[in-house]
């Protein structure tokens, strides 16, 4: 934010131009000539991102299907998608596994994300490369691929987690049938982790060392240094990070949909796939518009909830 | 332990559990890679963990034809590389006076632009899919691209203010008093010294949306079109029937790309790919 102050002596875009304007078309340069750069990017988010966002909302409102009468001539229906939704005992059961995937999801990647982050300060280089290096090829890995890795790993027959589990002598478990939500949060964690870690990595490196030499002097121990010094000092990038995870986190499709098509028996069906299901297997895109827009509303929920326990935190 | 003499070893102790530590997690973060390493080498391969009888590239060449693998790679490169270039150069041109000039709603401009950044896409699949019937976007590469690029500009030109905020502002002044307009400015100046900040936006970009599932999954139709995210998808699918060995090397194949590139990204740039334009909340 600091350096855009530079430009505005030399760039004369700002209206408070201190040097008379020498013609109205100069004038008119000037104040919108800055704009046009912005121009493709604001029509193309305006038409193809803004534009299915105020659409969903309307469809929402109509009976729109995919195919026969309704997809041709939707009409307009009020709030019968909502009030669907109120009496659907499916879309809650959805609502409340979403709920308890993305917290546990969150959770564990910040949790692990931070632990890293913090484990591999001061390391050598070496340490450092291979360490990260392994947790964000988890992260490059396309989600496809990602959910591949995982069916192979929890796979009942001699799975890579059975077979150590074997080697050590404990017994194996179908953990895709008997623990689907396991699997899924696991998973999930497993390729998230390294966002958390990128970001409180860089977050660390902020921390002015003086503050916790001071700690030290004073005679903290490790542990209350980092809860009395180091992560008061980067709440704000913890904040951010719960926010982000928790919103990439809403929107996980490809991930689970590969990996248990959210069985077995809708026991890992989270609304992204409920939506969908709803969509292209019930021909309901009106009322998977109101599924969406309450995915939307999720995300502000759980973020408000931060924010306050943030806020009542720091108090 | 208030003794000086009795300080040195705990560090040292520290050390050794720091590093203990990290790399029983690395290996465990390394354990699920092992089966689709084995299994793309051993041509009898099954779901189970187990050493190849035999370590061949069967499986590979097996996978080696145009309709299973060479299409979809070239789908998906064509989808993934020209809607990454797309949002580059969109993303540059609306950061330069956003980073550059104050502007009467410059700031509204970025927090509606950070706001969409958070919105989850999954969301507004469906009715994109409904709208694009409408606009006959459907099964088309323009559609696709033009979503994906639209989606992913927000957290572009965010990423992209925050490196080009990063150049001062000097060299720039000596163009402008020589007349240069701010677009030329931008290409010849700005653009050259944010370099690793273009690819770091770039490379970000093209491993986001070539490992994309569900925007290629609702928009295209046509198998011919589909992108190896989609057909990846329908091989694992078709579960019982699939022959693991095989699957293993797809898999290998279509992760090759974003291997490759983030390795270039770590090792070339070192530490310029860390999310910088994110980071700063």
């Amino acid at each position: 934010m600091s350096s855009r102050d530079n430009g505005r002596g030399v760039a004369n875009a700002a209206p408070r131009s201190s040097t008379p304007p020498k013609s109205a078309l100069r004038t008119f340069r000037r104040s919108v000539g800055p704009v046009v750069p912005i121009v493709p990017a604001a029509a193309i988010m305006a038409v193809f991102f803004v534009g299915p966002i105020l659409w969903a909302v309307y469809v929402g409102f109509t009976d729109q299907g995919l195919t026969g009468a309704a997809a041709l001539n939707p009409q307009w229906v009020w709030f019968d998608n909502f009030e669907r939704l109120i009496n659907d005992r499916d879309a809650h059961a959805a609502i409340s596994r979403t709920v308890a995937y993305v917290l546990l999801v969150v959770a564990g990647q910040n949790v692990l994300g931070l632990a890293l982050a913090l484990l591999l300060q001061k390391r050598n280089k070496a340490m450092k490369t291979i360490a990260s290096g392994a947790v964000v090829l988890a992260w490059v890995l396309p989600e496809v691929v990602v959910a591949m890795l995982w069916y192979a790993f929890l796979n009942t027959r001699d799975g890579t987690l059975n077979t150590i589990l074997a080697s050590v002598g404990l017994p194996g478990q179908s953990w895709l049938i008997d623990q689907p939500l396991f699997a899924i949060v696991i998973a999930s964690v497993w390729r998230g982790t390294a966002f958390s870690l990128l970001i409180y990595s860089a977050a660390l490196e902020e921390v002015s060392p003086e503050s916790i030499e001071a700690a030290q002097v004073d005679g903290a121990s490790g542990m209350q240094q980092l809860f009395y010094v180091v992560l008061p000092s980067i709440s704000r990038l913890i904040l951010t990070n719960l926010l982000l995870t928790t919103l990439q986190t809403l929107g996980v499709f490809g991930l689970i949909f590969a990996l248990t098509g959210g069985g077995p028996g809708g026991q890992t069906q989270t609304l992204p796939l409920y939506m969908y299901e709803q969509a292209f297997r019930y021909n309901l895109i009106g009322y998977s518009s109101v599924i969406a827009i309450v995915l939307v509303v999720l995300g502000v929920i759980l973020s408000a909830f931060y924010l306050y326990a943030f806020r009542k935190g720091s108090k | 332990m208030t003794l000086p003499s009795l300080a040195a070893p705990r560090p040292r102790l520290h050390a050794v559990f720091a590093n203990v530590t990290l790399a029983i997690i690395t290996l465990l973060f390394l354990l699920p890679l092992i089966w689709l390493v084995l299994a793309s080498l051993d041509p009898g391969a099954t779901l189970s963990l187990r050493a190849p009888e035999r370590i061949a590239l069967d499986n590979f060449v097996e996978i080696g034809t145009w309709e299973l693998t060479f299409r979809p790679m070239m789908n998906g490169l064509i989808i993934s590389g020209l809607a990454s270039l797309l949002v580059v150069v969109l993303s540059a041109l609306a950061a330069y006076p956003l980073s550059r000039y104050t502007m009467r709603y410059g700031d509204h401009f970025l927090y509606t632009v950070l706001f969409l950044s958070a919105l989850p896409v999954t969301a507004i699949m469906i009715p994109v899919y409904t709208m694009f019937v409408r606009l006959r976007l459907v099964d088309s590469f323009l559609g696709c691209i033009l979503f994906l690029a639209a989606s992913s500009l927000p957290f572009a030109i965010w990423m992209m203010k925050n490196f080009m905020d990063g150049i001062p502002i000097e060299f720039e002044e000596a163009a402008w008093l020589d007349g240069a307009s701010s677009l030329r400015t931008l290409r010849t100046i700005v653009l050259p010294l944010m370099t690793p900040g273009l690819a770091a936006v770039s490379i970000f970009q093209f491993i986001l949306m070539w490992g994309n599932f569900f925007v290629p999954f609702i928009l295209l139709l046509d198998p011919a079109k589909l992108p190896m995210a989609v057909t990846l998808y329908q091989f694992f699918g078709s579960f019982g029937v699939v022959n693991y060995g095989n699957l293993a090397a797809y898999a290998a194949v279509y992760s090759a790309p974003v291997i490759v590139l983030y390795l270039v990204v770590s090792r070339v740039f070192n530490g310029a790919f860390r999310l910088s334009g994110g980071a700063k909340g």
